[in-house]
């Protein structure tokens, strides 16, 4: 039974990737959070020197001395950064772009001279190749586990025994790293603990969606996510549902038009956040829309009841507080002008009587809330 | 030095330095702009959007010509940065988040539409990988004809609205209160971001082309206060980077030019961060010695 699930391809690679899915969320999170996503770009473009460098010396591909060496390579990376950005001479960003390509050519330099003939080659770092994961097993306890499916599993459980350990820490580095500062938390090795997790998890993810569909995975479902909400345990089980999914729906599409796995897997995360971007209840370009139109037609009730209520038993009532009035003293089309009526009518603010309009005391009390705030003041008071 | 003129008369490597320097110049330009903006990962996230449009080029080609693949790249990297620009502005995400998705989603589509031209087997596929990491010994006479008119292009609009160019750079606020057209010119010099990061592709391929728009421009900006010389010194650095970055990989087969440039470049922004007068970290430390030592003097004689 176990053997024929770890023997069926399709699972091993859609379970290999929802791994990297759910790990990368994790840490990506706070990363989005934090506004420091495109360390995320750096890490996983330098990591190519730690590679080789692990190689060279050491020569094993991977394991636990390529991660470590991974995640030494992610710090320095953040370090060297850092160590560029507070000579104040060059902005944050610019020195990002600065270090990572100095690392990943010096890497690329030395695959090229010393390591010509291994499976290193760069571009397997850049591209994976999660179709060939099940190739690659160990065998654990009579099962041939897939390497990939290990490593990554590994990677997923420090991940998410990180974040729930630290939960609270996190999430007040994120939020108010001040504070946290204040209350004795160290924020700065919180950032350096999760940056080392991010290349650690690069690393382990390489070999199945290489590394710039590794940021895919850590930027784009967790920014989707943020779309959909503003709780951070919810945003974090959103980003890992949604990588999820990406992995599946990705697997499947790949398998139908014959194309890269895991590219279809990062290119559906993007699918999910263009849904997330439209669609979102709260913050998804619709929603704001409606929001916006509802606020226009508030507004323009609003300034029929206004009008309606300064002319209000004047002289001039029955030649203001009718419907031609409103074309030729509000300056509204006549399309417009029968909107407002319609919906003013609606909602009860206003009453016609014959030709005149007149205000009901809900209508009245909008326009004196607007006009005479002092009153409603007295009122409540 | 008989080595040097040797190199310089073999054809292949004249194309290479012709090409690379031309990259720099260009990448030194309008990286000038991008690093004062503060739009320095921009031009990272462009190369890397490039991918499915060499792709998209090639298919509607039907073959590697040059041209389409180019006209190809821009576009998605011209769709992308629409795509950063409309995240940052219509959605609650910041701009480096906004940065990641346009640069991963694309090179993604890149990677599908790649793998679905390998999976058609055309023969005349080839090369087209050479794009993600540059292959510039691949370049030919009629490439440079391209990537020089690219060039002389974004030169001569660059002249041509200098005065804008400048101050939608340093006050966009006054440049709109001028009546100035901001967000054209910003449109522009983003434009021209991708013209740049489409000229490099072929020389040190989307992943080092983030450090091509920096380099230079960070390097510039350490010697000069101006924006003209900043402009034409990164011009220079850009020119001098790509043709050394390319005749030394000439020397060994196994020295990438990509690479080379961009640690070339690197090395100069290390040396003017250190030397350049005013601003160098050097100087700054010798001048915080010699005040040290005159407060010392001082409290010696009993003053403070």
């Amino acid at each position: 039974m176990l053997e024929a699930f770890f023997n069926d391809a399709p699972v091993m690679i859609m379970l290999t990737g929802a791994l990297v899915g759910i790990a990368a969320a994790m840490l990506g999170t706070f990363l989005v959070l934090r506004g420091s996503s495109m360390l995320s770009d750096a890490i996983s473009h330098s990591i190519v020197l730690g590679i080789v460098v692990v190689w060279l010396v050491t020569f094993q591909q991977s394991g636990p001395v390529q991660i470590i060496g991974a995640a030494l390579t992610g710090v320095l990376t953040v370090f060297l950064t850092e160590l560029l950005a507070g000579t104040r001479r060059v902005k944050t960003d610019a020195a990002i772009g600065l270090v990572f390509p100095v690392l990943f050519s010096i890497g690329v330099l030395l695959i090229n001279l010393y390591a010509r003939d291994v499976h290193i080659d760069q571009h397997t770092v850049l591209l994976g190749e999660i179709g060939f994961v099940w190739l690659d097993t160990v065998d654990l306890g009579g099962y041939p586990v897939p390497l990939a499916l290990l490593s990554m599993g590994a990677m997923t459980v420090i991940n998410v025994l990180f974040v729930a350990l630290f939960y609270k820490e996190l999430k007040l580095a994120t939020f108010d790293a001040a504070l946290a500062k204040a209350l004795g938390f160290a924020p700065g090795l919180l950032f350096y603990a999760l940056l080392m997790l991010t290349s650690a998890t690069a690393v382990a993810a390489f070999d199945a969606v290489g590394a710039v569909l590794f940021i895919a995975f850590v930027i784009v479902p967790p920014s989707a996510a943020y779309l959909l909400t503003d709780r951070l345990w919810l945003m974090l089980l959103l980003g890992a549902a949604i990588a999820v999914l990406s992995s599946l729906s990705g697997f499947h599409l790949a398998e139908a038009w014959n194309v890269s796995i895991g590219g279809m897997m990062a290119v559906m995360t993007g699918v999910f956040l263009a849904l997330a971007f439209l669609f979102g209840p709260r913050y998804g370009l619709i929603a704001q829309e409606i929001r916006r139109r509802g606020r226009r037609r508030a507004n323009a009730s609003r300034t029929l009841a206004v009008h309606l209520y300064n002319h209000e038993g004047g002289p001039d009532q029955a030649e203001e507080n009718v419907t031609r009035a409103l074309r030729a003293h509000l300056r509204w089309e006549e399309a417009r002008a029968r909107r407002v009526l319609l919906d003013s009518l609606d909602r009860g603010l206003v009453v016609r009587e014959g030709d005149l309009l007149r205000l009901t005391p809900k209508g009245r009390a909008i326009a004196r809330e607007i006009l005479e705030p002092w009153r409603q003041e007295a009122a409540g008071a | 030095m008989s080595g040097l003129v040797e190199l310089l008369r073999d054809y292949t490597i004249q194309n290479v330095a012709i090409g690379a320097a031309l990259l720099g110049v260009i990448s030194g330009v309008l990286g000038s702009f991008a690093v004062l903006r503060r739009q320095s990962l921009l031009g990272d996230a462009l190369s890397h959007a490039a991918l499915p449009g060499i792709c998209l080029g090639f298919i509607v080609a039907g073959t590697r010509d040059l041209g389409s693949i180019l006209a190809g790249a821009l576009t998605t990297g011209a769709l992308a940065a629409l795509v950063v620009l409309l995240l940052t502005r219509k959605s609650r995400l910041k701009t480096d988040a906004a940065l990641g998705i346009a640069l991963s989603v694309f090179f993604a589509l890149g990677v599908v539409l790649l793998t679905r031209i390998q999976g058609s087997a055309n023969a005349s596929q080839g090369g087209l990988e050479s794009f993600l990491f540059g292959q510039a010994a691949a370049l030919l006479r009629g490439d440079l004809w391209v990537m020089g008119g690219i060039t002389l292009a974004a030169l001569t609009v660059t002249a041509l609205v200098w005065k804008e160019f400048k101050l939608v750079t340093f006050d966009p606020v006054f440049a709109a209160s001028l009546g100035l057209p901001v967000a054209a010119l910003e449109v522009a010099l983003t434009v021209m971001i991708a013209l740049a990061v489409v000229v490099g592709l072929q020389m040190v391929g989307v992943v080092l082309m983030a450090a091509m728009v920096i380099a230079p421009a960070v390097a510039a900006r350490q010697w000069t206060r101006t924006l003209g010389g900043m402009v034409v010194l990164a011009a220079l650095i850009g020119m001098a980077c790509g043709m050394a970055g390319a005749l030394v990989s000439a020397t060994s087969p196994g020295l990438a030019t990509g690479p080379l440039i961009v640690l070339a470049a690197s090395a100069v922004v290390l040396v003017s961060l250190f030397l350049a007068p005013g601003r160098g970290l050097l100087w700054e430390a010798a001048k915080r010695r010699t005040e040290r030592r005159r407060l010392l003097h001082r409290r010696a004689r009993g003053e403070a």
